[in-house]
């Protein structure tokens, strides 16, 4: 039973892929983000990526790091995270969290666990937690009814790829480079080959993630996944712009671009 | 690599040493990971390997390093103080050990990059070093704020022709120049080795580094026996990642009459949250791929780690040592930058050694524990200190601090 799962049957019944849009909590200010976050879902992001800003985020590339850096300065803390996700979640998108593990294990995995259910959101990404370590996070997903989105990478092995669908509840994420987020010229030749692998042992959606910045490159990455994960470049709308209202105007174009390439597969 | 490791040790298959280590590190990198674990399990059963590492350390790095009585730093301590010169080491450190053994790996993995995290520079200059000598191109990952404060060790790196890149994200120190590192090896991991400067990261690392550098704790072990006609009644050494103190500790954790003691970077005093004491001052949790004792706030975020020791000021530890300490085997005591620079200062005056400031911190404890030590024996204690490193890297930053450098 898989909370995001709704999300992707509807996509699915209707032709088109997911839309996965990213945006640190607490960027640039926790209200400012959630109105970032609603602006996004008004403008046709299906799903909602609330990333916990983390001091050393490894996945991450400059445009993410530096506004996590920018939140955390701010003073956001994990309730707010919190906040952040209900905010969201009551307008009717779906919130999934992505999370570095330290923060989760230093609020209480379990502790963690009920607060996110409560406040709505529908599970979490790990960029940082391989199922081989995540004993008491599927304990306490199972708990909760939380959805697990582990990742997996062009370099994981079949045998990895088995191991990490079967501890995958929701959808599976697959890194369409080797390498950080950040939005890349080009879309990825090994995406393709990865999904494919995965649909051999999988009939979980798959996400494909990193890199992804226009219209076109969603509709190419929608004519085989399930998922367009989209972070760096709608962070980079707030990031540049000269104030809230630009930012918010920039995001709300750049996620209806992304949102009509979803809806237009290429294939 | 001539003793074999007491069987039955930790970590078990997975990197954890009990409820610390492991691997929590993105996807991306356990390709990686699994395929530098069977290199490494391979190298360590080859003799060929082993040979080749032996000779290496022996002829390239001038070990085994000396066992010296410092008997006037003894007479001053009140103990029998025996340093072990890791100081005497090619690139003037223990680390010359576990980077040669990296290097070897590499090599035989078929990788032509390294790349490494540095603080000081110390370890970015023995990675500079190996790979001079293996032929590898080298990058090395460096804070901006450390590259000011260590131009030479930067310079030195250039003459040994690795790349210097500094690093301008978070603090932009040491912990980040490890954020990196990690960044760089996701992107470049099929023909890049990441050579890790300490004891800490993901599982195989912390078990690995500690195998390449053991050879401090069986050679000063032996020694002491040779020297003395026993084993001595304590081993001290400083404790930022960790490598130097588990090189010397590991031979003796067999050996229960002999108490093992690390000493972190108290800083300002652990009370003034300005300090690098990870064990003493954090909590458990995760950084940069391992779970071990952490500076850290309520939410988790690594908070940023203060000593007068670059080469201490970080704010995790390896996760052997977080496994000592729960099990009571190792006692962690904080040292502060004024304790350390006093002993710094006694062995420069007593011994004509200037040692590194690290070293310095466990030269204070070895003075710290030397009363307590021969109250409780009824007699003189005899103690090992390990000597990691010369203090030539900081002759500015001591001259600093005694205010004897002159005005321009």
């Amino acid at each position: 039973m898989s909370r995001i799962g709704v999300a992707f049957d509807k996509a699915r019944a209707d032709g088109r892929a997911v839309l996965v849009g990213c945006m640190p909590a607490g960027f640039p200010t926790v209200e400012g983000s959630i109105a970032a976050m609603k602006a996004m879902v008004e403008a046709g992001v299906a799903v909602i990526e609330v990333e916990i800003p983390y001091s050393d985020p490894v996945m991450d590339g400059p445009v993410i790091q530096r506004a996590s850096d920018i939140a955390l300065a701010g003073g956001v803390r994990t309730a707010d995270t919190l906040r952040i996700i209900e905010a969201v979640a009551a307008t009717g998108a779906q919130v999934v969290t992505m999370t570095y593990w330290n923060p989760i294990e230093r609020y209480g995995v379990d502790a963690f666990a009920r607060d996110l259910a409560a406040a709505g959101g529908t599970g979490l990404i790990t960029p940082d937690l391989i199922p081989d370590e995540a004993d008491e996070w599927l304990a306490a997903s199972d708990a909760y009814g939380l959805d697990r989105t582990f990742l997996v990478s062009p370099s994981s092995t079949d045998a990895r790829l088995r191991m990490t669908v079967e501890h995958c509840r929701g959808f599976v994420y697959a890194t369409a480079v080797m390498g950080v987020t950040g939005a890349r010229a080009q879309t990825s030749q090994a995406a393709p080959i990865l999904v494919s692998r995965l649909r051999e042992v999988t009939d979980l959606p798959v996400g494909v993630g990193l890199g992804v910045g226009t219209g076109t490159q969603a509709g190419t990455v929608a004519g085989y996944a399930d998922g367009v994960i989209v972070g760096s470049a709608l962070v980079r709308c707030v990031l540049d712009a000269p104030d809230e209202s630009a930012g918010l105007a920039a995001l709300r174009t750049l996620s209806a671009e992304l949102a009509d390439g979803v809806r237009n597969p290429v294939r | 690599m001539s003793a074999d490791a007491p069987a039955g040790q930790l970590p078990d298959a997975a990197g954890h040493f009990g409820r610390f280590g492991g691997r929590f590190v993105p996807e991306a990198l356990v390709a990686a990971l699994d395929e530098l674990d069977a290199a490494y399990r391979k190298a360590m059963t080859d003799d060929e390997f082993l040979a080749e590492f032996d000779a290496l350390l022996r002829d390239y790095a001038g070990t085994p390093s000396l066992l010296y009585a410092a008997r006037r730093f003894s007479t001053e301590v009140g103990a029998r103080v025996l340093l072990k010169r890791e100081d005497l080491n090619h690139t003037g450190a223990h680390k010359v050990r576990n980077v040669l053994g990296q290097a070897l790996l590499t090599r035989r993995m078929g990788k032509t990059r390294v790349i490494a995290e540095t603080g000081a520079g110390q370890h970015g200059v023995a990675t500079a070093t190996a790979a001079a000598l293996f032929d590898l191109e080298c990058v090395v990952y460096m804070g901006e704020v450390d590259t000011e404060r260590q131009a030479l060790n930067v310079a030195r790196m250039r003459m040994l022709g690795a790349t210097v890149v500094p690093v301008t994200t978070g603090s932009r120190t040491l912990k980040d120049a490890m954020n990196e590192a990690m960044r760089d090896w996701v992107a470049n991991v099929d023909n890049t080795h990441y050579l890790i400067g300490t004891a800490a990261g993901p599982h195989p690392f912390p078990e690995m580094v500690r195998d390449f550098v053991r050879g401090i704790g069986v050679e000063a072990r032996q020694q002491c026996l040779d020297l003395t006609g026993g084993l001595p009644d304590a081993v001290a050494a400083c404790v930022g990642g960790g490598s130097n103190a588990l090189g010397i500790f590991h031979a003796f954790v067999p050996d229960a009459g002999v108490r093992l003691y690390g000493f972190e970077a108290g800083g300002e005093g652990v009370e003034t949250g300005r300090h690098a004491a990870s064990i003493t001052g954090g909590s458990a949790g995760v950084l940069h791929g391992t779970r071990t004792y952490v500076l850290q706030d309520e939410d988790g975020q690594t908070i940023e780690s203060h000593s007068i020791s670059a080469g201490l000021d970080y704010p995790g530890v390896g996760p052997e040592h977080a496994w000592l300490h729960d099990s009571g085997r190792a006692t962690y005591q904080p040292v502060t930058d004024d304790e350390a620079m006093a002993a710094f200062e006694l062995l420069c005056r007593t011994e004509g050694i200037i040692p590194a400031i690290e070293s310095a911190h466990a030269l204070a404890g070895a003075r710290r524990i030397a009363p307590q030590l021969a109250a409780e024996l009824g007699r003189e204690p005899v103690i090992v200190v390990n000597l990691s490193g010369r203090g030539d890297k900081d002759v500015h930053t001591a001259g600093e601090y005694f205010g004897i450098l002159d005005k321009e």
